[in-house]
């Protein structure tokens, strides 16, 4: 146990280190996207134009929660949400704001992984290893800051103009 | 991004704090529990703190005593997901993570398509399956899916099918006979059940007969059925043409009670054909 706590402590350190000298050196908003090979994604035929606007849809996504975990404001998540996944998240905007929380979110990167098309197209799945920092707020005073890497299932489905998380969340890797 | 850069210093700071305190095992968070499950922690020391759970799915924060346990309700922790668990002291916090895993399964989110397709038609319907706890957590462990088409004649086609990721597909023929088909996705004990409606494919051996009745001729098909023998859709386009001397008439008549039926000029002569899509039918040279 004391080992682990030793463990986590060191990659806690070490990721702080490398987002406070990213910081430090200005480093792009923009996290890392790393995409597994689609070949095998099916059975619907996976196009390069969808999977571009998929993975951008999605990376869009962690921003506009971000952004509306930061702010306290769920309507920030209604370009990039619908469903259970908006539903979620609206509610943890309610919390946050009810107990005078606020997180911050920077995903720095991601390791994406298409597993799923739909036969009708109507939903693709895919699997992301995240890293990113998350500083919790409790009235505007810092409670913490950790750096994560958690394994997330979400699912999107395609809308008038852009594809939208429906399903999101983290699950044991 | 304005205030990462503010406040990266005193993340860092703030940040040596908890991880120095880590060691002392301020509270013992179980690794993982299940959505909607009620638990306690138990703490060690004395003193007040304030804990904190905090993920995409949620947010607790309670003011505790060290050394008693903190309980957590059935209604706190319902959504699945990776939580960090803050326990914050006067002087030092501790920070542990959870997983929160998918309860068990209780609903299907079930797409099934088309709702309306030919019969004998390969692979012609699909079935998509999502499975979900009673708090829409998407059941990530695998689970047995049964894909059922059921006819009025029984059950055509069973397929069994594991998830993966939560998921689970199949494509199914549809049946040789026209009429509405149930479609049944189960999971455990729970059912999601689409309708779908078969409709006769294309015509089949398409046959009409020509008589003459005063200065027209009467040209009608024999009932048009498709290859299985159900009567095509009334409302499909049947095609006459009538080729004379080069010249021709072409009348697009729709099938009536299985039939179609038109009027012709008289032609000795005349060459008359039918057709429905890219059905051919026979072929009269009508003297």
């Amino acid at each position: 146990m004391t080992f682990k706590r030793h463990k986590s402590s060191i990659q806690a350190i070490g990721g702080l280190l490398c987002f406070a000298v990213s910081l430090c050196l200005g480093a792009p908003d923009q996290p890392s996207v790393r995409v597994e090979p689609t070949d095998s994604v099916g059975p619907r035929t996976l196009e390069d134009q969808t999977k571009t606007a998929v993975i951008r849809d999605y990376v869009d996504a962690w921003r506009g929660m971000s952004r509306a975990l930061e702010q306290n404001r769920s309507d920030l998540l209604d370009a990039d949400f619908l469903g259970a996944a908006k539903d979620t998240l609206t509610s943890t905007v309610r919390q946050q704001a009810h107990l005078g929380i606020r997180t911050y979110y920077q995903d720095t990167g991601h390791d994406i992984e298409l597993v799923f098309y739909s036969p009708e197209g109507m939903s693709i799945q895919l699997l992301d290893t995240v890293e990113y920092n998350v500083q919790v707020l409790d009235h505007d005073k810092t409670v913490s800051t950790q750096h994560v890497r958690a394994r997330y299932v979400a699912v999107l489905t395609p809308t008038e103009v852009r594809w939208k998380v429906r399903v999101f969340q983290a699950m044991p890797d | 991004m304005r205030d990462w850069v503010l406040s990266s210093l005193s993340v860092l700071a703030l940040a040596a704090v908890p991880l120095a305190s880590a060691q002392n095992g301020a509270f013992h968070l179980p690794k993982a529990v299940k959505a909607g499950d009620s638990f306690s922690i138990p703490t060690s020391g004395n003193g007040k703190a304030v804990f904190y759970l905090v993920g995409p799915g949620g947010v607790l924060r309670r003011d505790v005593h060290l050394g008693e346990a903190i309980s957590i309700a059935s209604e706190d922790l319902q959504n699945a997901g990776h939580y960090l668990a803050i326990v914050s002291g006067d002087s030092a916090s501790e920070v542990q993570t959870l997983e929160v895993t998918a309860s068990q399964p209780v609903a299907l989110g079930f797409l099934a398509k088309p709702s309306r397709l030919p019969v004998n038609l390969h692979n012609g319907i699909s079935g998509v399956v999502y499975v979900f706890d009673a708090y829409h957590n998407l059941v990530v462990d695998p689970a047995q899916v049964s894909f059922q088409l059921t006819g009025a004649s029984g059950v055509n086609e069973t397929r069994i099918v594991a998830t993966r990721n939560g998921v689970a597909w199949t494509k199914l023929d549809s049946a040789s006979k026209q009429g509405l088909v149930q479609f049944v996705a189960t999971v455990a004990d729970v059912t999601g059940r689409r309708v779908v409606q078969q409709v006769p494919g294309d015509p089949c051996n398409l046959r009409m007969n020509v008589r003459q009745d005063g200065q027209k001729l009467i040209a009608e098909t024999e009932p048009v059925r498709d290859c299985g023998g159900n009567p095509v859709s009334d409302g499909t386009i049947v095609t006459f043409t009538e080729t004379y001397n080069g010249d021709e008439a072409t009348v697009d008549v729709p099938l009536k009670r299985d039939i179609a039926r038109t009027e012709l000029p008289v032609h000795d002569g005349a060459t008359i054909t039918v057709a429905a899509g890219v059905v051919l039918g026979n072929e009269i040279h009508w003297k």
